[in-house]
Order: structure tokens, then sequence, then C-alpha cells
């Protein structure tokens, strides 16, 4: 179960306005979420509160009844390496390493180590399609592969919540949907929570609930007319 | 484009401002050190050469003779000669001050013959001193002392001055000054003949100035003088004598300046290190201009003139501070940099528009360099991949170049065995830089293989930093070449300078082989030891045996500088450091041994003939042996003493090395020949002393070059320093990635130091191996070719490992301090710019 109750973030002095506050949230296990809203608004930083990388002015964070707004920067680093997985607009996969050491690398950062971590990095390669180019290098990849790469690495050591921003946004919807129906498979297929952001209505009408983000805090999307 | 150049490059410059100012400022070291040895050495030989112009006076040619002197019947021979029109003998004399730790040099001039040819050594009565037949100057009794010698020693017209002459102490008094010495020159004139029989010297003068006829052809008549000359006697144009004694001097300029065009070489690197991670950092921003139509070329001028600003910043820096390292340098160390070649010269600083002018230029031409292959990289970047994130990955990926890096160190070797030019190792200075350049290309094929081999820990942080460094070994370039190619160039110059050191430590024990050293010539030439007191001296109670020594130089032919003569017991060579085959002498032939640099200079080898010019006769000699000698750079031959005295006649002797008899006291005896000698004549040392103050002199010539050393290791850091600094910044996203994923700012700390000691391992590890082949070659060609001595190889290995690991560990420091520092910004920012 991840909660959010009340979260609030500023940016500058205490008297700024709010960049949101009042969010509150729900996710159970297997879920998939999407955030949507308009530019500016807070979406990604909403996502680095989530993650701890931005800390927030208010509220509380809670991963399976662990309370996470105050824990400490390497507490909150050692919580990210064991239960969350990201995946980005610009794939961020690292050039100077191999495809199959790319996703094997969050198991490393585990201290799993050998056989067992190129297995399930192997068999992630495998789920998203890409087991013919473990051996190979990033720069030998598409953007749609990347991306399908980027996944395997967010999901291979299990996380309880994967953060997604803008996934699809450097893809063309034929791609978009393919990977998108990976990502959103995988989470579910291994009882994890998933929290996408996306401008996308198409992207976000994938998950199972869609909401959105404004400075009061986040708000069912009416359905469209 | 002037706009653009200096909103985007130059601007650029100034964001990155630690790194600029670290290239800037080595760059103004190599440019200062380089521009201040420039102007030390020129303002000394400019002055070094004044004062041989001014001692030359009006002659149009010198007959130059041994130390000792020659027939002064030469004189009356050659002043009445049609060519001639004037000539003046000269008695050149380098004269012991006893009770002072110096020595002054007299000349013994005839008065009436001076002013025509060489009025600077004129003297000048005091009025006080006149006598009343105004014949002062004859006196045998007096002295002239040029203004700077009068100030220097402390005395003026009408005191007087103590001067040894043989082993004993004349008192001279002070009758007037030698105005035309002018500023600086401390040196005092007297009567020749008077010299002549003061100092032991009758009938003898080492030089005559002569000025010839009007329309005289100079050569033509310098042929002809000669012809009719005694053996050993030159005539020499003064312009000649000055190139002789100048060029003793050059190798050790040369080699100063080489260290310091490393340094500038080192200062263009860091600009290449800055100017490489800069455009890797900023690839993006210059795709874009690119897409708005900035054409390849003025983005390549854009990026080479961000180098060459910093070239010109750093050079009129360096310019600056060049001439003030050159002010304190005259002041604490003198012209020569503590190495002895122009002792007595007191130059003045001056600025040098030309030598600014050329090294100011050579600034600029490091930070272009620097600046060249970025620069051209960024051209031929193709703008629409190149917008696209990690695209700068690439710049990384340095081909391996295995054949150029075996065609330099190949190339190295080959020039390892070509002969000098003009006296200078030009080759060697070449296989040096080229096996410097060799060590850097290999250094990516080391990082990768090591990378692939390295087993390590299996902790993500080795696996991260050891995946990083076999796929973008570009980086271990980057930041390591400068580590290589300092840490070779100390290797190197610590190996050559302790074999040096080394090598000179045993010389010293194999030439100092007596108990007891009594010196009448330890400063000076005007010391000897009559016979009689030789004699007293082997009779005295404690004494086994002496052993008499005689110097003197030679003139071997009229384009080097005379050879040393030692004349001495030297037991069939067995009291000579020998290096080489020897060869067998005939029993009805004399055996003469030279030094290294005679078998250089003048072409001689073991079972050869050598004709030495003794007492102006020709004497036949065969070479026996060759020994090392680390006191004369000219050359030196040894030759048995009985040899010396049958051809010569002359008795005297400067040394005398004293061996104990069994059970006799070295104190007791050492009073005793105090008590002989008196106090003041004669200096007495022991073996020990002598290599104590050798050494010492030895550590002082070398005090130059342990700073150089100093400032090139210290620039090989910045280097690592800026490097990692910026490869932080270039790798903010990576670093973003890895922090989303979990590690701890702490961990991606030490996964910078981790990559910084795992490149400073392998730079180090190749500084050595390199350090160490650039050494070989130091010692093998550059100090062979350039002052003509050998060495054995002595590695310093503690101190290297304790070198070696200091390095390591402060690049690592330095890895992890500006890495930490650049990497402050939040991992959030880092990948915002794609979120």
């Amino acid at each position: 179960m991840f909660e959010i109750d009340g979260l609030k973030k500023r940016f500058g002095t205490e008297a700024a306005r709010p960049l949101f506050e009042g969010v509150s949230l729900q996710l159970r296990r297997g879920e998939c979420v999407a955030i949507m809203g308009e530019s500016g608004v807070g979406k990604s930083t909403l996502l680095n509160c989530m993650a701890g990388l931005e800390p927030a002015d208010g509220g509380s964070i809670r991963l399976d009844g662990t309370e996470l707004v105050g824990l400490d920067d390497d507490a909150f680093a050692r919580l990210r390496r064991r239960s969350y997985g990201f995946v980005f607009q610009a794939f961020h996969i690292l050039p100077h390493l191999s495809v199959l050491q790319n996703v094997a690398l969050p198991m490393w950062l585990l201290d799993e180590h050998g056989i067992e971590a190129d297995r399930r990095a192997r068999a992630m390669l495998e789920r998203v399609g890409l087991a013919d180019r473990a051996a190979g290098w990033p720069r030998e990849l598409s953007g749609g592969e990347l991306q399908r790469v980027a996944i395997a690495r967010a999901l291979v050591h299990r996380p309880a919540l994967v953060l997604a921003d803008e996934p699809t946004g450097n893809l063309d919807p034929d791609r978009a949907a393919g990977v998108l129906d990976l990502l959103l498979e995988g989470i579910r297929r291994d009882g994890a929570m998933g929290i996408l952001v996306t401008h996308s209505r198409t992207a976000a009408s994938r998950a199972d609930r869609v909401l959105r983000l404004s400075a009061g805090g986040l708000h069912p999307e009416a359905a469209r007319t | 484009m002037s706009a653009v150049l200096r909103r985007i490059f130059l601007a650029s410059l100034a964001r990155r401002r630690l790194a600029t100012a670290l290239s800037l400022f080595a760059i103004a070291l190599g440019v200062a050190l380089g521009l201040a040895v420039q102007i030390i050495h020129s303002a000394a030989l400019d002055e070094f050469g004044r004062g041989m112009h001014l001692l030359a006076g009006e002659a149009d040619l010198q007959v130059i003779g041994p130390r000792e002197g020659f027939d002064d019947a030469e004189y009356g021979r050659l002043a009445i000669r049609d060519e001639v029109a004037d000539a003046s003998p000269v008695l050149e004399l380098d004269v012991r001050l006893p009770g002072r730790d110096r020595s002054l040099r007299i000349f013994g001039i005839d008065a009436l013959r001076v002013a025509h040819v060489n009025p600077a050594l004129m003297p000048l009565v005091a009025e006080a001193q006149r006598d009343e037949r105004d014949l002062t100057v004859l006196r045998p009794d007096v002295l002239f002392a040029s203004p700077a010698a009068q100030a220097e020693l402390g005395v003026a017209p009408g005191g007087r001055l103590d001067v040894q002459a043989g082993a004993q102490v004349a008192s001279l008094r002070i009758a007037g000054s030698v105005p035309g010495a002018g500023q600086g020159r401390a040196l005092a004139v007297m009567d020749i003949a008077a010299a002549q029989a003061l100092f032991g010297r009758l009938g003898r003068i080492t030089r005559i100035d002569l000025r010839l006829k009007s329309g005289i052809d100079i050569e033509a008549a310098r042929r002809a003088l000669a012809a009719g000359l005694p053996a050993g006697v030159e005539v020499l144009t003064p312009q000649a004598t000055e190139d002789q004694s100048a060029g003793l001097s050059r190798a050790y300029r040369v080699n100063l300046t080489m260290l310091a065009a490393i340094a500038l070489v080192t200062g263009g690197f860091l600009v290449f290190s800055t100017q490489f991670l800069s455009v890797a950092r900023r690839r993006q921003e210059l795709a874009f201009l690119r897409a708005l139509g900035l054409d390849r070329r003025a983005l390549m001028r854009g990026l080479l003139v961000e180098g060459a600003v910093v070239g010109l910043a750093g050079g009129l820096l360096g310019i600056a501070v060049g001439h003030g390292v050159a002010a304190l340098a005259f002041d604490v160390v003198g012209g020569d940099l503590g190495a002895g070649y122009f002792r007595g010269v007191a130059p003045a600083l001056r600025f040098d528009p030309q030598a600014s002018g050329a090294y100011l230029l050579l600034g600029v031409a490091a930070g272009l360099a620097g600046a060249w292959l970025p620069a051209r990289d960024a051209q031929r970047m193709l703008p629409a991949r190149a917008l696209k994130s990690g695209d700068e990955a690439h710049m990384f990926r340095f081909r391996a170049r295995p054949r150029i890096a075996a065609g330099c160190l190949g190339l190295a070797f080959v020039l390892c065995l070509l002969p000098p030019v003009g006296s200078i190792p030009v080759f060697g200075y070449l296989a040096v830089a080229l096996i410097l350049v060799g060590a850097v290309l290999v250094l990516p094929m080391l990082v990768r293989a090591a990378a692939h081999r390295w087993a390590g820990s299996r902790t993500v942080l080795w696996q991260l930093a050891r995946a990083r460094l076999a796929a973008a070994p570009g980086q271990a370039v980057v930041a390591g070449a400068g580590v290589v190619a300092s840490v070779a160039l100390a290797v190197a110059m610590a190996i050559m300078v302790a074999s040096f050191r080394d090598s000179v430590d045993r010389w010293l024990t194999a030439v100092l082989p007596a108990d007891l050293y009594v010196s009448a010539a330890s400063q000076g030439t005007s010391g000897f030891f009559a016979p009689e007191t030789l004699q007293r001296i082997a009779a005295l109670p404690g004494v086994s045996r002496t052993m008499p020594v005689r110097f003197d130089t030679l003139r071997l032919d009229d384009r080097h500088l005379p050879v040393t003569l030692i004349a001495r017991p030297l037991d069939g060579g067995s009291r000579l450091p020998l290096v080489g085959a020897t060869a067998q002498v005939p029993t009805d032939e004399k055996p003469a041994w030279v030094s290294e640099a005679v078998v250089d200079l003048f072409a001689v080898r073991p079972g050869e003939r050598l004709v030495l010019p003794l007492a102006g006769k020709p004497v036949a000699f065969r070479v026996a042996g060759v020994w090392r000698d680390y006191a004369r750079q000219q050359g030196a031959v040894a030759i048995e003493l009985d040899d010396y005295r049958a051809a010569t006649g002359d008795l005297v002797a400067n040394d005398v090395a004293v061996f104990l008899a069994e059970g006799a006291s070295f104190n007791e005896l050492a009073a005793a020949v105090r008590r002989l000698l008196g106090e003041s004549t004669a200096r007495i040392a022991t073996p020990g002393e002598i290599r104590a103050l050798s050494l010492a002199i030895f550590d002082r010539t070398f005090l130059v070059t342990y700073v150089m050393e100093a400032v090139a290791v210290l620039i090989g850091l910045f280097g690592v320093s800026t490097s990692f600094a910026a490869l932080a910044i270039a790798r903010r996203k990576e670093f973003g990635v890895l922090r989303h994923l979990g590690l701890t700012r702490r961990e991606i700390g030490r996964l910078i130091t981790l990559e910084g000691l795992l490149t400073a391992v392998a730079g180090t590890a190749l500084g050595l191996v390199a350090g160490t082949a650039v050494a070989l070659v130091l010692i093998e060609v550059v100090n062979r070719q350039s002052f003509h001595w050998s060495m054995d190889l002595h590695l310093p290995g503690v101190a290297l490992l304790a070198f070696a690991l200091i390095v390591i560990a402060l690049a690592a420091f330095a890895a992890r301090v500006s890495g930490y520092q650049a990497m402050r910004d939040s991992a959030v920012l880092a990948v915002r710019e794609d979120w």
C-alpha cells in the first residue's frame, strides 16, 4: 500500500504560495494510476517528493505503513534501491554498461551479483523482447528499445513502486503503445504499484485511474466529453 | 561572429572559472619558467661576453697557451711580424687570497703596451700613491684593483692585500684603480715582470693580445702567425674564445629550457583536458548553435579562440612571473642558476621584448594546440545526433592506436642511436617526447585491458568503475595522461639525479684514495708547492707516502676549450675510475688516460696515439684507458707525474695527497703540515670533507631541477583535479540516474574516488615505466651527448614507490574533492532537462 496524505510543496520562503498542497493518494498493490496536469503544475516535483529526491513541506508519505517524510537522504537512497523503479522520458540508460549490465544494475545495488543477477536480468530482457540484445551496447538500440531496457531495469528487482515520468514522451504512437503495455503488464504481474505522469490522454487511459494535479491537490479526472 | 564569440565562446571560459584558471596557471608556469631560464642565461651570457670583449679590448687576435703559460720570447717574435701593429703580453692568474674564501683574477700587463691594445686594463695611479719618478705602475709590490674588486674586498688605494704566491703569502699595496674594467667586474692589474717574479712564472706569459695593421685579412694572419708557435699555443679571434667559453654552458642551458618546455606542454595538455570536457558538456548547446546556422568553421574558430585566449592570458601572466623569477634567481642563486658556469659575473635584469614575445606566442600556441582536438571533434559532430542526450559519451570512446604507439616507441629507440647536433642532443630530446606520447597512447589500451581483468571486489562501485573505464578509456586518457606525463618526468629526473649522485659519490671515493689532501691551489692557480716543500711534507713523521699532483691546461686544437692536464702517480691507471676497455701500452711509450669528454670531443680511443703539448713541445703518448671525470666537462688527460716531469722539467705541484703510516695519528699529521706550511696558504682536507663539499655543490646545482620537477607533478595533479571536476559535471546525468536508482551521495563520491584511484594507478604505473625509459635516454643519450659523462643506473626504489603511492593518493583525493564539489547539484536537476 502506498499512501500520500495532505502533501504540500512550496518553493522559496514559507510565505510563498505553495506549488501544491493537500495532495492525497492511496494505491493498492497491482494498481496503476496516471497523473495528468498542466505544464508547471508540479507533476514531476510530486514524483520527486514521492521518491525522496525533493523534500516535502508538509503531509505524509507511507509505503506499506512506513512513514517516509523525514527520512534522511541516505535512508531514502537505500529505500529507493530496494523498493522503487524509475522510467524516464529520456531513458537514461548508462552508455558504458552493456544492455544486460544496465538491467542488472539495480540487482548490483542490492548486492546481488553473478549468476542470479544475470538470470533475473536476462529473464527481464526476455519479457521486454530484447533477450538477443543482452550483450549489445545502448548505442546500438533504437529509442523504443532503449525504453524497453529502461522498463526491464525498473522491474528487475521487483520494486514495490514504479515511478514513470512521460515514459512514452520520446516515442511515436505505435511504439508508445507497446512500451506502455509492457510497463503496465509488468507492474500488475509483479503486484507492484505504478504512478505514471503523462500529458498523453491515450497513455493515461491505460491506467486503472486517472488523476489531475492542481495547486489544491489530486482529483479524479473528469470524464472527457 | 563577434557577438557569438563573446557571448557563447568566451563567456564559457568565465562560467568554468576554476578549470580556466588552472589551465591558465599551468601555461603561465611553463612560460614563466622557460622565460626566466632564458632571461637569466642570456643576461649572464651577455655579461660574460661583455667581460670577454672588454678584456680582449681592441685585439684582433689572441695568442693563448696553457694555464701555466708559455715562453715570453714568443711575444718578441710576434711583435715584430709585419702583420702586427701592436702586441701586448698578458700573464693572467687566478690568485688565491689567503684568509678569504675566494680568489682574484690578476692580470700582469706591460703598461707601455696595454694602452694600445687593451685600454680597459690600463691602471690608474691614485694621486696619493704616485711616486716622485712616476713609475708606480712598474713597482713590484703594487696592485691596481678595479672598483668592483675594491668594493668586494674592502680595500682602497693605500691599503694592502695579501695574495698567495706558491706556498707563501705576499702583501701587495693597492696603488690605484682599473677604471676601464667597468661596473661589476672584480679584477686587478700589476706589472707583468713583477707578476712573473712574484708568482713563480719567470719568462712565462699566458696570452698575447695582437692588433693587426689595417687592411690585413684576420683569418690569413691567424693562420700565418699560428705556423711557428710552440705546441699547445693557439691563435684565436676574441669571438672564437668567447664562443668556446659560452658553449661550455650551452648544454646545461638547453637542458633547463627543455624542462621548462615540458611544463609548457603539460599546460597545453591541461587546456586540452578542460576544453575536451567543456565541449563534451556543451555538446548539445553547440549542436543547437549549428542547427541555428552557425557554420562548422565558425564553430571551430570559436573553440580555438577559447584556447588561444587562455594561452594569451597565461602567456602574459607568465611573462610577468618569469621576470619576477629571474630577478629573484639573480639575487639568490646567481646568473648560472647555481651551476657554476659564470662565476664572478653579476648580470642585471632587463626586459627582453624578443624573448618575451616568443614565449607569449608559445603560450598562445600551447592554448591553441590544447583546444585543437576538441574543436575538431565538435566541428565534425552531426548536429542531429548531438542534440540527443548521451551523444557526448561517444567522445570518450577513443580508438586504440597500437600502431602509432608502437611507432612512437620504435622511433624513439632509433633516435637514441643518432649523434648530437652541434653538441646538443636534439634526437635525445625528441626521443623523450616520443616516449611520453607513446605512453599516453598506450594508456587507454592499458586501462581497457586492466579493467577487463580487474576482478577487484564485486561491489556495485567496483563494477560501475570497471565498466566505465573499460567502455570509455578516453576518460582515462583525459584524466590520466597528465599523471603519466608528470610522473614520467619526475621519475626520470629522480632516477637520473639519483644515478648521477650515486655515480659521483663512488667516483669521489675512487679519486680520493689518500688519507689527507693538502692543496695549495684549492682556489685559483697561484698556489703551488716547490720541490723542497714537497720533500719536507714527505719527510714528516707519520707519512708513509705522498702523491704530488700537478695541474695545467692544454690546448689540443684551436676549436675546443683547453683540456685539463693532471699529472700524478697513477700506478698504471689503477688509481683512476676507469670505464670500458683498456689498451696495453708498450714499455717504451708513455701512457695517458683520457676522460670520457676527450673521447667524445677529440675522437681518441684506447690504443691510439695522443700528442700532448708539454712545455711548448709535442710529446707522444699512447691512450691506455678512459676514465670517468665529473669535474671537467671540457675534458681531462691524466699522465704519470714522472712522465710530466721528464718532459717539462717542472718539479712543482699544486696538491699533495698524503697516505698515513701504520698507526700514525691523522690529527698530529695535519697539525704538522699546518706548522710546516702556515695556516693560510694551504687547505688541508680529509676525503670525507671534500666529498661532503662536492655533494653539497652537486645538490645546489640540481636545486633548480628539483623545483621544476615539483612544478611538473603539481601541474599533473591540477590536471587530475580539473579533469575529474569537469568529468563530474559532464557526467551529472549519469550520477543523477544513479541517485534515482538508490546510490547515496557518499557512494557517488566513493565511485568518483575509485575511478580517480584506478586512473591514477594506471597512469602512475605507466608513468613509472615511461619515466624509467626516459631516465635511460637522459643517462645514456642526453647527458652523455651534453656533458660527455656516463653514469651507472641507480633506481631509488623505495623513494619511487613512496612517490608513486603519494601521487596515487593525491590524485584520488583530487578526484574526490573536485568531483564531489562539482556534483553537488541535486539529482533532480541533473536529469530534469529530459523530464
